[in-house]
């Protein structure tokens, strides 16, 4: 731990909360606070609402308190300044990912906020005892939960990475340590393709595979569905609530309408597309092709039928209900209070009116529920991944310093660094295991 | 049984390298030592190959010197091919090394401790130690039946805690060839309560150098100049020599595969738990069947010795089978052995019975250093002696400061952390890989790590201070000057240097942290720079090419020393402290560690535990604590 950098992390309970709590702590804190609402921080100890978006591309990341407490009067004795954001998952993400891209920030160790208190002298324990508990406890449990998403694989990955590393400084220190010995010629021949491959990797991870450049670019959602279903009623009707804010509304063309909303701090593309049925003109096929395109594309699929035509069984439509769409039946308030259970493409249909606003809450929730269980998989891994990925960029900014011309002594120094970095995440790091590489691939010893 | 009153502050145990420096640095501190040991005439021998220093090792002598211990001055005088290992490489990861005359070294070793104020030598084997109800030390009990009191003492016995000798079948109860082994202290230590392993190591056959054919064998001279180990020395005392290096073959190798279960190692009479990085030659060549040939080192133990040390063969094999094999070596077809190889398996004392002091945590004023706490190497053996010795004497001067070097200060430091906080599961032995700071912990400037420290404890002869002060004045000087010099890039394209051509002026000691710029180079632009002492000016050169490296370092040696002056109490306890795992709980319990940063070494000690503990540190007077 080194205190001359600024730390943050969620402050507050992980899961689902009416709000949360980011805090920073350390030098850069005002000046985080200046790029992220635009102003300066608020009077001490004063909670303030503020507009925070991100400073990169300048996107809303939600309406929020701000509180300041310039040190040495606050919790750690530095610089604090405190978030209290709606709870979603989204929000948090996003916030957490802006305070990530700030070149003078960092997330915090485990327990490290407890840390800098006792070190200004700062740890009053029956004030601070409650918060930091909590803290400190989950940083632990969410170091382990966070490797154990998608059945350990994050952690073996990590893991496996870090072998790699220390196998290669192994061949390195090698070289070092027992120079005096007969080792077999070539000894290094593997380090510099194997960093490559590590760095490449690494770098292609921390793309992720598109999950998180969903959460910075937005979801697609794509209301499909047959001719007068009310899609367009929809979309309209989902702009206009609440809980989603519509940012901008992009290029309209006759076939694929497009509004980009927020919904609780998830940001959606949501498409209106052409309605499907037998084409009666060449434009009007064009139309639909492209609504097929963008089924495919979409990440989520909204199946909307006609209730005013219920019950109507279209095998194309039916087609398209996978486990990335919901069915949703509008027009409810037509239905006749008998209608028959309902159930299309082998999903519960969700009852909706477009035209009272009945059911349009619940299918918002499905929505989260759909892409939180999609994209926010493990309980709650938005702040560990954000340690990961810095984790991993630290570890890559090692592999990009190392240097074999530069000496033995100084390219080990950068592996170890590396391993240090991923150790940090999976929690091992041992140079018992470097000479145990050591001493299984060569003969070593006099 | 009679009681000689307790005339000395000090006693310490055992004459090998550890025991050595810890007599030696006990009276350098003014404290009243007594050394007892078997025999007299072997204070200071070298039981296993005949060099001083290596890699790594070579710190740790440096370190030792920086000290103001005794054996990097004791290999200058009895050194016989000095050489550099890793030239080649970085400074940080260079290793002095030097071959050494066994029988001048002891002789060297024993001048220096004879002419040693307030140490006392004497020839008396020691049975056991006193301890009262207190569990406190109060003396020793010789093999003639006298007790000698003392409320200090320092245990170095070596691989003698019930040491057993293996040549092939045979078994001899000793502890190095010629000298009994110790069996008395080993159940008193582990009816204390001690937990004890068992270790082994091997040592190759000895041959007669003067019937060994020379000729065909590739020859390895020393450096030259030799760079001495010691900061007070620029030249070597002894006439310098070559060694020579030959190998094992496939008839070699053959041999001993048919004999493979007559060795020691193989036939299941040993059980202890030998170095990885020293293996038998039966070991070498059952792990790497696919190698035909094993490097075998002729080093001579001496300039008036014919005896040759066959660094490379390491063996427990019957005496019979050693000398076939080595009659299958190019070069020793007709060689005669003067003795042959064994293993020693002995017991050993889990380094975690100890303070960082190297005091145990068991008996008061029982310190332990050098084999018997699982390391392996006269380097390593010597460095916990000097620190045990230190602190035996400045606890016996009421001082309750021990004297610990930390994991960023020296390799000293990080061998004894390594084995206070992890143990020993294999002889230990120094490498340059166990430190995080090795760029920072090198061998040039042990001196300006340590001996500051070393003058502010009292335990530095009056030479070596003036001799460190005018050295540290001197380059001071040097380095205002360098920093004060300057030059632009014109001016420097002038002289063929080439930099950016930015119009940016640089300092000579900025220039200096270029791999192409040396002493001559500047002293052609400056020619005062000429008059630096070129010692002087390689070392600054190094530590300027370390500079952004050291830099990024410092941060995380601040917040490792953070850690490390957290101190946490001796009766803690643990089961009382809200948060803690059952693990981390029993763990803390065994390890007892003496900070918060040994806390966070252990395995198992997971970081919301160290943050528990901190919490509790916190409620604690931390002035009211005392280091261990």
């Amino acid at each position: 731990m080194r205190f001359d950098d600024t730390i943050f992390a969620l402050a507050s309970a992980p899961g689902k909360s009416a709000v949360a709590i980011v805090r920073l702590s350390g030098g850069a804190a005002r000046e985080t606070v200046c790029r992220l609402t635009g102003g300066e921080p608020p009077a001490p100890r004063q909670a303030e609402l503020r507009r925070l978006a991100d400073p990169h591309n300048h996107t809303e990341i939600d309406r929020a308190l701000v509180l300041w407490f310039p040190g040495p009067a606050s919790y750690t004795g530095e610089d604090v300044a405190e978030f209290h954001v709606h709870g979603g998952r989204a929000v948090i993400a996003a916030l957490l990912s802006a305070l990530s891209a700030m070149k003078e920030l960092r997330p915090a160790e485990a327990g490290e906020f407890s840390r800098r208190a006792f070190e200004h002298g700062k740890l009053d324990l029956t004030a601070a005892e409650g918060i930091a508990d909590l803290v400190d406890a989950e940083t632990e449990i969410q170091r382990r939960q966070a490797l154990r998403q998608s059945g350990g694989a994050l952690g073996e990955l990590y893991e496996d990475w870090r072998r790699r590393l220390l196998r290669i400084r192994a061949l390195i220190e090698s070289t070092i340590d027992f120079s005096d010995q007969e080792l077999p010629d070539g000894v290094l021949d593997p380090v510099a393709p194997e960093i490559h491959a590590i760095s490449t990797e690494i770098s292609a991870h921390l793309r992720d595979g598109g999950r998180g450049e969903r959460l910075r670019e937005g979801v697609q959602v794509a209301i499909l569905g047959p001719v007068n279903a009310g899609k367009s009623s929809l979309l309209n009707r989902l702009a206009g609530r609440d809980a989603a804010i519509v940012a901008a509304e992009e290029g309209t063309t006759r076939d694929v309408i497009e509004v980009r909303m927020d919904l609780d701090g998830w940001p959606l593309t949501v498409a209106d597309t052409a309605g499907l049925r037998v084409a009666t003109s060449d434009v009007e096929a064009e139309g639909m092709r492209r609504a097929h395109a963008r089924a495919g594309e979409a990440d989520l699929k909204i199946v909307l039928l006609d209730g005013a035509h219920w019950p109507n069984s279209d095998e194309e439509v039916e087609a398209l209900v996978d486990n990335e769409a919901l069915a949703v039946l509008n027009k409810c308030d037509l239905l006749a209070e008998s209608a028959p259970a309902a159930r299309f493409g082998g999903k519960p249909l969700l009852k909706v009116s477009c035209k009272t606003g009945e059911g349009l809450d619940e299918l918002l929730e499905r929505i989260k529920d759909f892409l939180e269980a999609r994209y926010l998989p493990s309980d709650s891994p938005v702040l560990t991944r954000s340690r990961h990925r810095h984790a991993l960029e630290k570890c890559l900014e090692s592999l990009h310093r190392y240097d074999i011309d530069a000496g033995e002594e100084l390219a080990a120094e950068e592996l170890r660094l590396a391993a240090d970095c991923l150790g940090r995440i999976t929690g091992r790091s041992d140079i018992e295991q470097v000479l145990d590489i050591i001493f299984k691939e060569f003969c070593i010893g006099k | 049984m009679t009681t000689t009153p307790s005339k000395y502050d000090v006693i310490v145990i055992g004459g090998g390298h550890a025991g050595c420096e810890a007599a030696g640095a006990a009276a350098r501190l003014g404290a009243e030592t007594l050394l007892l040991t078997h025999k007299l005439q072997t204070i200071g021998e070298m039981s296993c190959n005949p060099a001083i220093g290596g890699l790594a090792k070579g710190t740790l002598v440096r370190e030792v010197d920086a000290l103001d211990g005794l054996m990097g001055r004791v290999a200058d005088q009895a050194g016989i091919q000095f050489r550099v290992l890793n030239r080649s490489k970085g400074p940080a990861v260079h290793g002095p090394r030097a071959q050494q005359d066994r029988a001048l070294y002891r002789a060297a070793m024993q001048q220096e401790l004879k002419q040693q104020a307030h140490l006392t030598l004497r020839a008396e084997a020691v049975e056991d130690i006193v301890v009262d109800r207190d569990a406190r030390i109060t003396g020793v009990v010789t093999a003639r039946g006298e007790t000698i009191l003392a409320s200090r003492v320092v245990l170095t016995t070596g691989t003698f805690l019930k040491g057993v000798i293996h040549i092939g079948e045979k078994r001899i109860s000793a502890g190095r060839v010629g000298d009994p082994a110790e069996t008395g202290l080993a159940d008193t230590l582990q009816d204390r309560g001690f937990r004890l392993g068992r270790l082994k190591t091997g040592t190759p056959p000895r041959l007669d150098g003067r019937t060994i054919d020379f000729a065909g064998l590739q020859r390895q001279p020393g450096d030259n100049p030799p760079q001495p180990f010691s900061y007070l020395n620029d030249t070597v005392s002894q006439r310098q020599i070559d060694c020579f290096i030959t190998g094992t073959g496939i008839a070699s190798h053959d041999l001993i595969r048919a004999n493979l279960l007559k060795s020691a190692l193989y036939s299941g009479n040993i059980t202890g738990v030998g170095p990885r990085y020293c293996p038998s030659i039966e070991d070498k060549i059952t792990r790497f069947p696919d190698r035909n040939s094993h490097q075998i080192f002729l080093e001579p133990e001496g300039l008036e010795d014919h005896t040759i040390y066959p660094n490379g063969i390491s063996t427990s094999l019957p005496e019979d089978v050693q000398l076939a094999m080595l009659h299958t070596i190019p070069g020793l077809e007709k060689v005669q052995m003067v003795r042959p190889g064994y293993a020693i398996e002995y017991d050993f004392i889990d380094p975690r019975e100890l303070w960082p002091s190297l005091q145990t945590k068991r008996i008061g004023g029982l310190y332990l250093a050098g084999q018997i706490n699982g390391t392996t190497g006269y380097e390593e053996a010597a460095a916990q002696g000097i620190i045990a010795g230190l602190n035996a004497a400045l606890a016996a001067g009421g001082s309750d400061k021990p004297f610990i070097l930390n994991r960023a200060d020296a390799f000293i430091g990080v061998m004894i952390d390594d084995l206070t906080t992890q143990g020993a599961a294999e002889p230990y032995r120094m490498f340059t890989s166990r430190s995080e700071y090795r760029i920072k912990l090198r061998p040039d400037n042990a001196d300006q790590r340590l001996t500051a420290k070393a003058i502010d404890l009292g335990c530095v002869g009056r030479g070596r201070q003036t001799a460190f002060e005018d050295k540290m004045r001197a380059q001071d000087r040097a380095l205002s000057q360098m920093k004060s010099l300057d030059a632009s890039p014109n001016k420097l394209s002038e002289y063929g240097v080439k930099v950016k051509h930015d119009g940016v002026l640089r300092s000579a000691l900025e220039l200096l942290a270029f791999p192409e710029i040396d002493q001559e180079q500047l002293a052609r632009i400056w020619p005062q720079l000429g008059k630096v002492d070129s010692k002087m000016f390689a070392q600054i050169k190094i530590e300027s090419g370390y500079t952004r490296y050291l830099e990024r370092q410092s941060a995380d040696i601040d917040a490792f020393k953070r850690d490390e002056e957290l101190l946490l109490p001796i009766g803690l306890d643990y089961g009382r402290i809200g948060g803690l795992s059952t693990e981390a709980c029993n763990k803390l319990q065994t390890g007892l560690p003496p900070t918060l940063g040994a806390a966070s070494r252990i395995a198992g000690v997971t970081p919301a535990a160290i943050t528990a503990l901190l919490r509790h540190v916190k409620r604690l007077d931390q002035s009211s604590l005392n280091p261990r």
